[in-house]
């Protein structure tokens, strides 16, 4: 299985998706980091048979509220979603569908922010979020290996 | 009564823009009242950042303003801190940043030749409908642009935000071996990128030429990345410590960026025309025959040709990787010995989308004192709306919605990278009638 945590730890919220990767590392789940613009979302898949990717969002719902897609079906937020990509993680999967390069299994969550300026600092609605993903994440991980 | 009407063109999200970004343009009766393009976040927040922290640190920390081109800033903030603190740089090290901005060029042009701009060209609201009908062509460009990456990933140490590149040189740097690695990949992309330009080159062009002050670094030997003088086509000639002797950066109220302009003269461009135009005979026989093939002789001054010229600069990224990867002959140290001292360098490099200068003031310790960072966006704003104020113009008879497409895909000719200039680049575009 494949961990992509997309994201800019340095631009506050933004950090979300790679910090749950960072943190996925410590526990010993190997996690790949991305800045989730598109083309290089897709490569990075390229060959995977299940993928897990992680990004922060804003969705409209509540800050800190974690959403799960199946990247197998069009993501209902897929214009709503204002990634700081600009050409982000629904581009990817919406494209990779058009091009037949999306994995067989695609699991999406989105951790919805509220900050995106330049920092380290991220809320704690999202530090709470980014937890409760790790822990999908494990579950994930674990159910796969049975 | 009709020619009281007055319409606005109003941009909120400008897709297909790095970051996000708002466009606004009112149009009463035969005239274009208002143009603003709205920026919201300087790069100030960055400056600010990077007060108080050793400037070993700088690189790494400018390389995350921007997730497209991290190498351009690394690259300036390098060259000012060595200039800072008198550092000369190993050829060997100088001939690697040179294949690592290759790398960054690659990657950033083919995203935005083929990804972001083309859609414009070929009438597709995205390129996720562009590549139903033009598979292979997007496959090209998926292909290509992983090369880029391989290049950046090879010398940066990883995918994102690279590592490698160090005060005085690398931290490691690669063998001739690893570097060979890559040859194959280039041939392909060099052979694709000539592609590029023969098909950006049959695209429809609007009709739209105007009288820039094109400005692009200038060397005596090289297409410039890295070094030189900076130049324009109106007698600038100066060295990159002077840059903020000769432009100055107003604030403007409807946009947070700071806005550029040429001393006493006013807005300039920045980028792949500007390059082009002021370097073109320093092109590589291949990239030159293409862009003459391609019909295109400096001075081009069509905007909306950037995408050719932007193809033309693939061919000679491509070239200058495979020149340097033949050259190469690993420094016998990976990067020259950077001691503290109290000094304040400047420097300018050549990011995709035009020139980013950075100044650093260092103290005994090297600690920043202060940090200045202009990104090429913010210096083309001013000109994007001076561009927008004439296109407009010739958009009046033409339905709104057709005029906002135009619009934008006049805005998207620029590659604003509005993550650079600031986080989010909303465009937004609205269109009302007042009638009386």
């Amino acid at each position: 299985m494949l961990i992509i945590g997309c994201g800019n730890r340095e631009r506050s919220d933004d950090g979300a998706g790679i910090l749950v990767a960072e943190k996925l590392r410590k526990l010993g789940i190997a996690a790949d980091t991305r800045t989730g613009e598109a083309a290089d979302l897709i490569e990075a898949w390229q060959g995977a048979d299940e993928v897990i990717v992680v990004d922060a969002v804003v969705t409209g719902a509540p800050v800190g509220t974690v959403q799960a897609w199946d990247g197998r079906q069009p993501l209902p937020s897929v214009r709503t979603t204002a990634s700081t990509h600009g050409f982000g993680i629904a581009e990817a999967i919406e494209l990779a569908r058009v091009l037949n390069r999306l994995p067989r299994r695609l699991q999406v969550y989105g951790i919805v922010g509220r900050r995106f300026e330049p920092g380290a600092e991220i809320s704690p609605e999202v530090q709470r979020a980014v937890e409760e993903v790790v822990r999908s994440i494990i579950e994930d991980v674990s159910a796969a290996s049975r | 009564m009709t020619d009281r009407a007055a319409r606005t063109i109003r941009v909120d999200t400008l897709a297909r823009v790095e970051g996000e970004g708002s466009l606004y343009i009112k149009l009463v009766g035969e005239r274009v009242a208002d143009v603003k393009l709205k920026i919201y976040e300087p790069p100030r927040f960055f400056e600010a950042f990077l007060r108080g922290r050793h400037f070993s640190e700088a690189p790494d920390i400018t390389s995350r303003i921007c997730g497209i081109c991290p190498i351009a800033y690394q690259m300036s903030a390098l060259h000012a801190i060595e200039r800072a603190l008198g550092v000369r740089i190993d050829p060997a090290v100088r001939l690697l940043r040179r294949l690592f901005y290759c790398g960054e060029w690659i990657e950033s042009h083919t995203l935005h030749v083929y990804l972001l701009h083309a859609p414009d060209f070929l009438g597709y609201q995205d390129v996720i409908a562009m590549a139903g009908d033009h598979r292979a062509v997007v496959e090209r460009a998926l292909r290509l642009k992983k090369i880029g990456n391989r290049i950046v990933q090879l010398l940066g140490g990883r995918e994102i935000h690279p590592i490698s590149a160090a005060v005085g040189g690398f931290y490691k740097t690669p063998t001739k071996q690893q570097l060979r690695s890559l040859v194959g990949d280039l041939e392909w992309a060099l052979e694709a990128s000539l592609e590029t330009v023969r098909w950006t080159a049959g695209l429809q062009f609007p009709n739209f030429e105007q009288d820039y002050e094109f400005v692009a670094l200038r060397h005596p030997d090289e297409y410039p990345f890295n070094d030189g003088r900076l130049v324009s086509n109106r007698g600038l000639d100066i060295d990159p410590a002077e840059y903020e002797d000769h432009f100055v950066e107003l604030h403007v109220k409807h946009s947070n960026a700071l806005h550029s302009v040429v001393r006493g003269r006013g807005s300039y461009l920045v980028g792949p025309l500007a390059r082009f135009n002021l370097n073109f005979e320093k092109l590589p026989e291949v990239a030159r025959k293409a862009a003459i093939d391609a019909g295109l002789r400096p001075p081009v001054k069509n905007i909306f040709r950037s995408i050719v010229v932007r193809a033309v600069e693939l061919v000679f990224a491509c070239a200058e990787a495979l020149r340097a990867i033949e050259e190469y002959e690993p420094p016998s140290v990976p990067r020259a010995e950077a001691p503290n001292r109290i000094g304040v360098g400047q420097a300018i490099t050549e990011a995709p989308r035009g020139i980013l200068y950075h100044r650093y003031a260092l103290d005994e310790n090297g600690l920043i004192v202060t940090a200045k960072i202009v990104p090429p966006t913010s210096q083309n704003q001013k000109r994007i709306e001076d561009d927008l104020r004439e296109y407009a113009a010739q958009l009046l008879a033409w339905p709104i919605e057709e005029a906002t497409w135009k619009c934008e895909q006049a805005v998207r000719s620029y590659d604003p990278c509005i993550s650079c200039a600031t986080h989010f680049l909303k465009v937004v575009v609205e269109r009302e009638h007042v009638e009386d």
